[in-house]
């Protein structure tokens, strides 16, 4: 098996300006990343300026009313609210080693296009990020904030507008600008060797949930869930874990309104569930595509989880049965955002709401253990406008009485949104 | 017709080759074939139809647009190989188009497919030769070129691993970036045409949109010019687009010429 693969997954699949490029990114990883200055450096940065390391939160209203108990990884906690810092704080620090000058990413909820301009500001980075229009709409407090830090952020117009997008112009601009620039990727996907790298610098997640639960517990979790969109908090989580056979590890991908494709789009974004095995930016992977391969805009209430794809080491541990897929319906997620909001008083972002939404509908059947840790990989403020809107039109449709059929105004509708 | 036969016949007449993309179904079949027609007559000795990807990274707006357009006009793979199949110009035609196309209707299918269709060569700009393997066999076993690139950031070591596999031609990127018209395409390509010491014929293409610049190109010492997003600009304007193609194949076939 080659370096760059997991098991059939994974691979390098880019325009040739872009190898040397990955070539020398790999070498500088390898060669930093067992670095004690470098070590030492990113765990300072991880501790005073991420805040980490972030509790495990026994969920005691949670435990009670499911009959198991039930952990948070409040990972919401971490600076800027999500998971995602965790690894822009180790990528920059890596391409200042490496003595690049400007730092790109993409981003979809703009969790990880916030948590890029925080690391670009204050290791000294110009930064410029690539975010879907429809995305800059839906989330557009992320924008504010990353402008304030001093990132200039681009409006995607093609495709979907969304997370996919936003990446292909993220590669568009890497292959231009390839010699002084990092792109700094926000998910355990893309080529080798991004989705081991960032899925590197994540495990600091589930080594913290391992000490902390053996102190805690004395016992390794029997369930570990965490939501999966490109899949970097769930894999972060989980990495830790894979060799210990008893934990299961059930990753939970966004169901959208039903897991149904049209001609042009899935109405869902669960890839590892339903997706089928193809080639989408620089990996081997499942995607959601059509009968000829042409990739189908995907579709979720929560901005991070939308995306086509999913990390291709995912696709692997699935295929080998190691991990057990699963989702959530955008219905679902929202009630698990707001029970959890009421019952604990954390609101957590929409994405990680798909794993407590998991453990909410299944805790009764046993399957998950009685010892349950959910990733919650982030924290929902971004997200109130969008819940908020939902509950208008949802509370406009029940007072709409049967004569007024026709689509609620104020229905935040993606296609209405976009444009 | 293969693509050497066609540089053995210009390489008799001491020319140079002008190579032209367009992509397939873009604005319709019917209007596809026309281009093409109107390229070969203005002297374009080898076409590349591209097979439109939703996904399209290794292109800038252009061709993206163009994409889309072809898309929406309901132009597939299937399609694709039935239209190539109509078109019967004394000239070479290729493939341009993303893996996850091929992959997706299988390497051999997709190879036999072009072979059948009178394709006889493909290009995959997000195919780096580490992941053509399968491909690569598929081709070989079908007699249609797999055409790869190089780049002015390919080391002189990939260059060679690159040349050993290399069949038609070999692709030179003129400059980091995506597919697009530029002004500045000739300093960067002089330095990779030195490098390069190919059994193959060697192409420049991305951002070569005029006849000065392919001049500039065939005199560095390149054996063709790959010219592609200003031809899918004249599509996109839809104003006289077969007669200024025609003319605008013609002017830079000129420079190609000895
Ligand atoms: C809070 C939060 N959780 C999860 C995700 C999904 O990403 P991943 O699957 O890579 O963890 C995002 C993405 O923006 C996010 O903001």
């Amino acid at each position: 098996m080659k370096d760059s693969m997991y098991g059939r997954f994974g691979g390098q699949f880019v325009p040739e300006t872009l190898m040397p490029a990955l070539t020398e990114l790999e070498d500088a990883y390898k060669l930093y990343k067992d670095d004690p200055r470098f070590l030492k450096e990113l765990g300072n940065y991880m501790k005073e300026f991420g805040g980490r390391r972030t509790p495990l939160y026994y969920a005691a209203n949670l435990s009670k009313k499911y009959g198991i108990r039930i952990y948070l990884k409040r990972e919401d906690l971490v600076h800027g609210g999500a998971h995602k810092l965790n690894n822009t704080l180790g990528q920059a620090l890596l391409a200042r080693y490496m003595g690049k000058e400007r730092i790109i990413a993409e981003t979809g909820a703009g969790q990880h296009g916030t948590a890029t301009a925080m690391a670009a500001a204050n290791m000294g980075f110009k930064a410029e990020v690539y975010m879907g229009a429809k995305d800059v709409m839906r989330q557009h407090m992320n924008v504010y904030r990353m402008e304030l830090m001093g990132c200039e952020v681009h409006a995607v117009r093609s495709g979907s507008m969304t997370l996919k997008d936003a990446i292909n112009e993220a590669l568009r601009d890497w292959v231009t600008n390839v010699q002084n620039t990092h792109y700094l990727i926000g998910s355990v996907v893309g080529p080798h060797p991004y989705p081991m790298i960032v899925r590197d610098f994540q495990s600091v997640i589930g080594k913290e949930v391992r000490e902390q639960i053996l102190e805690k517990e004395g016992r390794l979790p029997d369930s570990i869930v965490a939501c999966a969109g490109g899949g970097s908090n769930a894999m972060g989580i989980f990495h830790p874990f894979i060799k210990d056979e008893n934990v299961m590890l059930y990753p939970v991908e966004a169901g959208g309104e039903e897991l149904k494709n049209t001609d042009r789009e899935a109405l869902h974004s669960s890839s590892l569930c339903i997706g089928e095995e193809g080639i989408l930016q620089g990996a081997h992977t499942l995607i959601l595509q059509d009968r000829y391969g042409q990739i189908l805009e995907s579709s979720s209430v929560s901005a991070g989880l939308d995306y086509s794809g999913v990390g291709p080491e995912l696709a692997h541990l699935a295929d080998i049965g190691r991990i057990t897929p699963c989702n959530v319906s955008d219905h679902e997620a929202l009630e698990a955002f707001y029970e959890l909001s009421r019952m604990e008083g954390i609101i957590p972002a929409l994405e990680s709401s798909h794993a407590v939404a998991y453990v909410m509908k299944t805790a009764e059947t046993g399957k998950l253990g009685d010892l349950v840790v959910i990733n919650l990989s982030g924290r929902g403020d971004k997200d109130l406008e969008t819940v908020f809107r939902l509950r208008e039109s949802k509370e406009g449709e029940e007072t709409k009485t049967v004569e007024d059929k026709k689509e609620p105004d104020n229905k935040i509708n993606d296609k209405e949104v976009c444009l | 017709m293969r693509i050497a036969e066609k540089f053995a016949e210009l390489k008799r007449r001491k020319d140079k080759a002008l190579i032209a993309y367009v992509c397939a179904g873009d604005p319709s079949v019917e209007a596809t074939k026309e281009i093409v027609h109107a390229l070969v007559k203005g002297g374009a000795d080898i076409v590349e139809l591209g097979l439109p990807f939703s996904d399209p990274v290794a292109d800038g707006p252009t061709i993206q647009e163009a994409s889309t357009r072809a898309l929406k006009a309901g132009m597939n793979p299937d399609l694709y190989f039935e239209m190539a199949a109509s078109i019967h110009e004394n000239v070479p035609l290729i493939c341009m188009t993303y893996y996850n196309l091929i992959y997706k209707r299988g390497t051999e299918k997709f190879a036999r497919d072009c072979a059948s269709s009178g394709i006889t060569g493909i290009i995959v700009p997000d195919l780096p030769s580490e992941e053509s393997g399968e491909l690569h066999e598929a081709c070989k076993r079908n007699g249609v070129d797999l055409i790869f690139l190089v780049t002015p950031v390919t080391s002189d070591l990939r260059i060679k691993s690159i040349l050993g596999m290399a069949s038609g031609f070999l692709y030179i990127v003129s400059r980091l970036g995506v597919t697009g018209q530029r002004t500045d395409v000739a300093g960067s390509t002089k330095d990779i045409l030195n490098r390069i010491d190919s059994r193959v014929p060697k192409a420049v293409g991305f951002g070569i949109s005029n006849k000065e610049q392919a001049a500039e190109v065939i005199h560095a010492g390149s054996d063709a010019v790959i010219v592609g997003s200003a031809f899918v600009s004249i599509i996109a304007s839809g104003d006289n687009v077969n007669s200024r193609i025609e003319r605008l194949a013609h002017e830079i076939k000129q420079s190609c010429i000895n």
